[in-house]
């Protein structure tokens, strides 16, 4: 089996689990060498992590913790157009919708980078 | 003041001049004070305000308010109800004539009609005087836009795009001024206070109102202001100056 660079470096963040498992979406790869927490604990937890952050942040003003949106946003983005929705390789909507759960975040928050907001030309991954 | 007070002021007022040249161009001394830890809370000692000097603030000039429009992403108002975080006002004295042209925003009221009547908690008043939206709770029921004596409150009816990082915005929520509260968290000023600064009028001064040496205390203490409808006691946050 062949397998592209990025496509192994998402499997290989993505786990042996996950990798063995039927049909797994192949994701843009991630900018930066480890995520805030390991790839299991993401997976399961991220909306548990963000949920809370997200009260301390808009309640009480604590600005800068390691849980963010915004930070979920600058590293998993795509390379070129800096969005995490647009197509089922994008890092977002492809899992979402391999696991079939709603993704609410981005009615609100915006999807793409602060680069890519400002029009500028997204930095490679 | 005795020869003592004179001397003492007199070296500290050198002092603090010195160091204010030591600093890198556009790094202000107070912004370094006033920015918040990572991890620190909003503090309840301080309380945020504004104060708009109507005799500065130029007729026709819409600075504050297309500066606010592109911080947080608000396309230009096309219907009635769109939502509009800031408007300029004008107001004639029908007796002698005279005009008076200020921008009327959130006024941050420290007894917040808006918080009173949210049946979720989504409406409410940071430790620090802002009074702020959680999207996250708010049901879009719209008693906080009836409450309000300022009309402060804007309801999103359509679908949002391009939003900006800092300021989320969607379909069904009430939203109004947050006083650029991710600025304020980084010891910056709003947006509006840094455009009308830009645009040379200076007519709107931001800054702790409990810290009796911050420029909008010194101001506030020196000039009469008002609150807009000071009879309802909401007591304001915006404090106008000329009005």
């Amino acid at each position: 089996m062949r397998v592209t660079g990025a496509g192994l470096l998402a499997l290989a963040l993505a786990g042996a689990a996950w990798a063995g498992a039927a049909r797994a979406p192949v994701l843009d790869a991630p900018r930066g060498e480890q995520c805030v927490e390991d790839a299991a604990t993401m997976r399961r937890s991220h909306m548990d992590f963000l949920r809370h952050q997200r009260d301390e942040t808009v309640h009480r003003g604590i600005r800068g913790a390691r849980h963010s949106l915004a930070g979920c946003i600058e590293c998993h983005a795509n390379a070129k157009d800096g969005a995490v929705l647009g197509s089922p390789s994008h890092f977002c909507q492809g899992c979402h919708a391999y696991v079939a759960v709603k993704l609410d975040c981005f009615e609100c928050h915006s999807s793409r980078t602060r680069a890519a907001q400002a029009g500028r030309p997204a930095s490679s991954p | 003041m005795n020869p003592v007070d004179a001397g003492r002021r007199d070296f500290l007022g050198r002092s603090a001049a010195f160091a204010g040249v030591a600093l890198a161009p556009g790094v202000v001394l107070y912004e370094i004070a006033l920015a918040r830890e990572t991890g620190k809370a909003a503090s309840p000692a301080v309380r945020w305000g504004m104060l708009v000097d109507t005799t500065r603030c130029a007729s026709g000039c819409t600075a504050c308010v297309d500066a606010c429009h592109a911080e947080h992403g608000i396309p230009a108002a096309v219907r009635p109800t769109d939502a509009q975080w800031i408007r300029k006002v004008e107001l004639k004295d029908l007796r002698t004539g005279a005009i008076r042209s200020a921008p009327v925003m959130c006024q941050h009221c420290a007894e917040p009609p808006c918080v009173d009547v949210c049946p979720t908690g989504a409406s409410f008043k940071r430790a620090d005087g802002i009074v702020l939206v959680d999207r996250h709770t708010c049901i879009g029921c719209r008693y906080c836009m009836m409450a309000c004596p300022y009309k402060a409150r804007s309801f999103v009816h359509e679908p949002t795009t391009g939003q900006k990082t800092d300021t989320p915005r969607g379909k069904g929520c009430v939203e109004s001024c947050n006083l650029c509260v991710h600025r304020v968290d980084k010891g910056g000023a709003p947006a509006c206070v840094e455009a009308c600064a830009q645009a040379g009028h200076r007519a709107i001064v931001f800054g702790d109102l409990n810290d009796p040496a911050s420029e909008i205390a010194v101001r506030v203490r020196a000039a009469t202001t008002t609150q807009l409808r000071a009879d309802l006691r909401t007591d304001n946050g915006v404090l106008y100056q000329g009005l």
